[in-house]
């Protein structure tokens, strides 16, 4: 059983800080700088989780986050990760995935039918439909960690941007020795470290080298003295994206890091062995005992078996050995191996079986580790000898015969990941510029090289950040002389099965030979079928061995099936940090706190909210943009349009600019005029809209949607870069205000604000003026869009509201309405104006949105004009036509129209008409059904059909009296 | 996120350019056929490999061309439009 020892050197923990908490409702005592792994293992706790599948009994593995058995419920936090949470004062900690509380978890019983689970199951399961419901609702109680709790209050978590010129993965020997050195070089370094304190493995083996403390204090030190390094603790570098762009999570914030280059001095993850039962609690990886040994002051059992197949294991042996700790046997995977560590284990008399493995871990009545039986080595790979098995009594089995260096990061940056046969592992290679790989991740073992590789990485990084060389350089490992520290194939056969390659998903080496032999024979087809690799740990313990079963299998090497890809994330970062904090940019108009003041309810257009209607106490939606609509038609309406984009151009070509980008012509346009423009893509689509002014000679000013605004400026600086003309844009969109004042008496109301001339005579329709409007500098355009006369007055922005505020009180006396989006869009319906990309969309040509009223295709060239010369040629596909709804019931927009039984034509936009005493429509109707008297049905949401008339537009005031004269004035 | 050198700002993040699509000679309107134009109009080269682009800096609003090599997705050099146009 595990238990806490006397004080180490270095430990973690503060005994000066008892801290209690609960488990499973049992109390339980720590310390302050536990984790919740190490607290529970100190209570000599050994079954902590149970598995994903056959809720198998679990305990720590690697303490070190690297595996998934650690996994816990805290109150609504799902998916607590043990190894890396620190324990706090009166936590109350729960298992996941069990039925009745962790030790007497019913679902245990399915341990029992596994072989009736077999790999591939939820495929082959779920692959009839009949049965799939059923399934589902079973498996998702039986299967899955935490209880997500939907009532959980929201947290907002920040999000940072950081810069720095190095920045360092991984604060072990090489990662604290790479710090230093770029520091020392004059860079200013960023240090990582997904543990909570500095150090990494640098410990381990302290008990062969004592001198291993000592260098770790120094450099420790030495990197929290240096004010270049910032040091980031509990923190993993999550995701690598390019140019050296690095997620960073901490425990509370997400941070985005550029750096203009990064060491890697990510470690190396013991591999598990694995053999029947390698998942019994009391069997963990021998760094995994170094760790809690020298940050918690743990000893992992009273008589422990160590399986070894390399001297970190070893000295691992030696580790426990000094304290105290009996060591029953070194199991060594491998023969007539020779070391200082083997040696020294045999100076003490520990029984040391070389060529042996182990065959079966056995467990006692509370399910915890008892023995192991250990044999020969046998001829073929996974062999061994049964005939000549022994059972060693133990309660604790640490397996140390390999390791995957962790180059998840360097994969993901673009390097590309080849395997060493001969050392077994593997390596990064092609680094993309200014990445180096530092330490074991480059394979390099021996401590001091260790210490010595960072630091050369670290000069290397250094250089690449302060541009005095190419970035060329790869920091690749210096040539590694020592014996493989990986074990070609620690995998043991066994007719029973339950040797566990991978622990997060339950699956056995029969499970992954199974998927091969059905044809996943792939790695990453494999990994797709039997879910290898796919839990929360990644495929950390687990990848490495699946492609030596693999292999074995196809009878290929290694190297030759290759690794999955690695994507980030490194390791599962918590959604409340990916999601950050909402950030919804929304433009408002410097009328805002005007529309605000009015009540509106508003609406989205594009990035903006404008006022949908302003809403009046015990008046409907309906009744109040019928009233907004009326105010226009017989009296005054004011409405907000300064979402439009707006857009100056100067110089000597702007007016042949326009021409070449509008579909109109506008250098023939008088100065002080305005004319509607129509704005076309190459393929003569309809992209936008808006109104084109000239100020003078050399200037104009025109309006975009506005949804385009945005995109039509950046295509018309293109179009500019492009043609080279004498002109130049300015994007004047956020500058300017701007509010259209529209009804029969609006001239009046605006002529006591204004000393210009708006006489018919002195400022016709479609005319356009500068000067004061209520003591603010506006530009004034006469136009017509809701159909009455009006006037869109356009004032610099900080001029809005005093300009607003005067129009309404000018236009009190006729009782003006401010008017919203909504009653806008009746308004212009009843005229037959088009908005674009409501009526049409990303194939209407001007030959199909009747208008080719504001096109010239006599002009030179303009954008769309070859293709449209095309489309006219060949006629319109569809026609956008007014239409009268017959019956009394409204259709929708988009509901369609149907001839003989097929589909016709769709309505775009739909209106009751108060001024028409009628409902209208405009429709993308086929052409032959568009002329004027013929009858249409319109399939509304419930099937039923509605009758329509074909009617010519415009609906309302068809001559335009209204707006050019200003008629009942 | 990748680092893309703005010949008239420098090195900002990818996430500040808009993409407008490959530089291309427009056939002459008045001689193309039908099917010529159809084919500048809707056709695009979506073989990888170098590709002069045009890339704008949407703050500044600045058009400019960048090689691409769109095999390796690696900007190999940016410069103003001017250079390659007139």
């Amino acid at each position: 059983m595990m238990r806490r020892l006397p004080p180490m050197a270095d430990e973690w923990i503060d005994r000066s800080r008892p801290l209690a908490f609960r488990f499973e409702a049992a109390a339980y005592q720590g310390f302050g700088g536990d984790t919740i792994s190490s607290a529970l293992a100190a209570a000599g706790v050994m079954t902590v989780g149970r598995s994903f599948k056959y809720h198998r009994r679990r305990g720590l593995l690697s303490a070190a986050n690297h595996d998934s058995n650690a996994i816990f419920q805290i109150g609504r936090r799902p998916t607590v990760r043990g190894d890396v949470t620190p324990l706090e004062p009166g936590l109350e900690v729960t298992a996941v995935n069990t039925f009745g509380g962790l030790e007497r978890d019913k679902a245990q019983l399915i341990d029992r039918l596994a072989p009736f689970l077999p790999v591939g199951f939820y495929y082959k399961a779920f692959h009839g439909k009949r049965l799939a419901a059923r399934w589902e609702r079973l498996f998702r109680r039986l299967t899955g960690l935490g209880r997500v709790d939907l009532a959980a209050p929201r947290e907002p978590t920040p999000k940072r941007y950081a810069f720095c010129h190095v920045l360092v993965i991984g604060g072990g020997p090489s990662g604290l020795s790479a710090a230093l050195a770029a520091a020392a070089a004059g860079a200013r370094v960023l240090l990582v470290e997904e543990s909570a304190q500095l150090g990494g493995s640098g410990l381990h083996g302290s008990a062969l080298d004592p001198a291993r403390a000592a260098t770790i204090r120094t450099l420790v030190a030495r990197v929290a003295a240096d004010k270049r390094i910032d040091v980031l603790c509990s923190t993993y570098a999550a995701g690598y994206y390019d140019d050296h762009w690095v997620a960073l999570a901490e425990p509370h914030r997400l941070s985005k890091v550029r750096a203009r280059a990064v060491v890697l001095a990510s470690g190396a993850i013991e591999q598990p062995t694995v053999f029947r039962n390698n998942d019994l609690p009391g069997i963990l990886l021998a760094s995994g005992a170094q760790r809690l040994l020298y940050r918690y002051a743990i000893a992992p059992g009273s008589r422990v078996c160590v399986v070894a197949a390399n001297d970190q294991a070893c000295e691992a042996a030696l580790d426990l050995l000094a304290q105290g700790v009996e060591v029953c046997a070194v199991i060594d995977l491998r023969r007539g191996a020779a070391g200082e560590a083997l040696a020294r284990l045999r100076g003490a008399k520990v029984v040391i079986l070389e060529g042996w493995a182990p065959y079966e871990a056995h467990a006692g009545a509370g399910g915890a580790l008892t023995a192991i039986t250990v044999a020969p080595l046998g001829a073929s790979p996974g062999a061994v000898v049964t005939a000549q098995a022994r059972r060693l009594q133990c309660d604790a089995v640490l397996l140390g015969t390999g390791w995957a260096p962790a180059l998840q990061l360097a994969a993901q940056a673009g390097a590309r990941i080849v395997f060493d046969e001969s050392l077994q592992r593997h390596r990064a290679t092609e680094l993309p510029p200014g990445l180096f790989v530092a330490g074991r991740a480059a394979g390099v073992g021996d401590f001091v090289a260790r210490v010595a590789h960072g630091s050369q990485a670290g000069v290397q990084a250094a250089a690449v950040a302060a541009g005095t060389v190419a970035a060329g350089v790869s920091g690749g490992a210096p040539g590694d002389v020592v014996p493989s520290s990986s074990h070609p194939f620690a995998i043991i056969d066994h007719p029973g099965g339950k040797n566990f390659v991978d622990f997060d998903e339950d699956l056995q080496v029969r499970d992954l030979e199974n998927a091969a032999q059905e044809g996943f024979d792939s790695v990453e087809l494999m990994k797709r079928y039997s879910t290898v690799g796919m839990g929360p740990s990644q495929g950390k313990h687990s990848n490495v061995n699946a492609v030596r079963v693999l292999a074995r299998k196809r009878g290929l090497s290694v190297g030759e099936l290759g690794l999955t890809t690695a994507r980030p994330m490194y390791h599962p970062v918590p959604l409340k940090l990916l999601a950050g904090r909402s950030f919804n940019a929304e433009r408002k108009t410097p009328l805002d706190s005007r529309h605000t003041a009015l009540g509106a309810v508003w609406m989205p257009a594009a990035n903006w909210r404008r006022p949908e209607y302003y809403p009046r106490p015990g008046v409907t939606r309906e009744q109040c943009i019928r009233e907004e609509v009326r105010a226009v038609r017989e009296r005054i309406g004011l409405i907000d349009v300064g979402t439009l984009g707006k857009i100056e151009i100067y110089g000597p070509e702007a007016g042949a600019f326009l021409d070449r980008v509008y579909a109109g012509r506008y250098s023939d346009l008088k100065v002080g005029m305005t004319r509607y423009g129509l704005m076309l893509d190459e393929s003569a689509t309809i992209i936008d809209d808006g109104v084109i002014a000239r100020l003078g000679e050399q200037r104009y000013y025109f309006t975009t949607t506005t949804s385009g605004s945005a995109t039509v400026f950046r295509e018309l600086l293109r179009w500019n870069a492009l043609w080279g003309l004498q002109c130049a844009l300015v994007n004047v969109t956020g500058h300017r205000a701007a509010v259209n004042i529209a009804g029969p008496k609006s001239r009046a109301a605006l002529q006591t604000l204004t000393n210009i001339d708006l006489s018919d005579a002195a400022f016709p329709y479609l005319a356009v003026r500068e000067g004061q409007v209520a003591g603010v500098a506006a530009r004034l355009m006469r136009v017509g869009f809701v159909g009455e006369i009006g006037y869109e007055v356009h004032v610099p922005w900080a001029g809005a509201a005093r300009l607003w505020d005067a129009l309404i009180e000018a236009g009190r006396r006729d009782e003006l309405r401010a008017f919203g989006v909504e009653a806008q869009r009746v308004l212009r319906l009843e005229k037959g104006h088009l908005i674009v990309s409501q009526d049409t969309d990303g194939l209407s040509n001007p030959v199909e949105a009747s208008s080719m009223w504001a096109v010239k295709m006599q002009k030179p060239y303009f954008v769309g004009q070859r293709s449209l010369r095309i489309l006219q040629a060949r006629g319109p596909r569809q026609l956008l036509t007014g239409l009268e709804i017959l019956d009394g019931r409204l259709p929708r927009e988009s509901h369609l129209i149907i001839e003989a039984g097929e589909i016709a034509g769709r309505l775009t936009s739909v209106a009751r008409s108060a001024a028409l005493g009628r409902n209208v429509a405009l429709a993308m109707l086929r052409p032959d059904l568009a002329t004027v008297g013929r009858e249409l049905s319109i399939r509304v949401d419930d099937g039923a059909m509605v009758r329509a008339k074909v009617v010519p537009t415009p609906f309302y005031d068809p001559a335009g009296e209204r707006q050019k004269s200003g008629v009942a004035a | 996120m990748k680092l893309m050198n703005c010949p008239l700002n420098g090195p900002r993040p990818v996430l500040e350019f808009a993409f407008g699509g490959e530089l291309r000679a427009m056939p002459d309107p008045d001689r193309a056929s039908d099917a010529q134009w159809a084919d500048y109009v809707w056709n695009r080269n979506g073989a990888p490999g170098v590709k002069r682009e045009w890339w704008c800096h949407v703050p500044s609003g600045f058009w400019f061309i960048a090689e691409r090599d769109t095999l390796r997705d690696v900007v190999i050099a940016t410069y103003p439009c001017e250079a390659v146009l007139r």
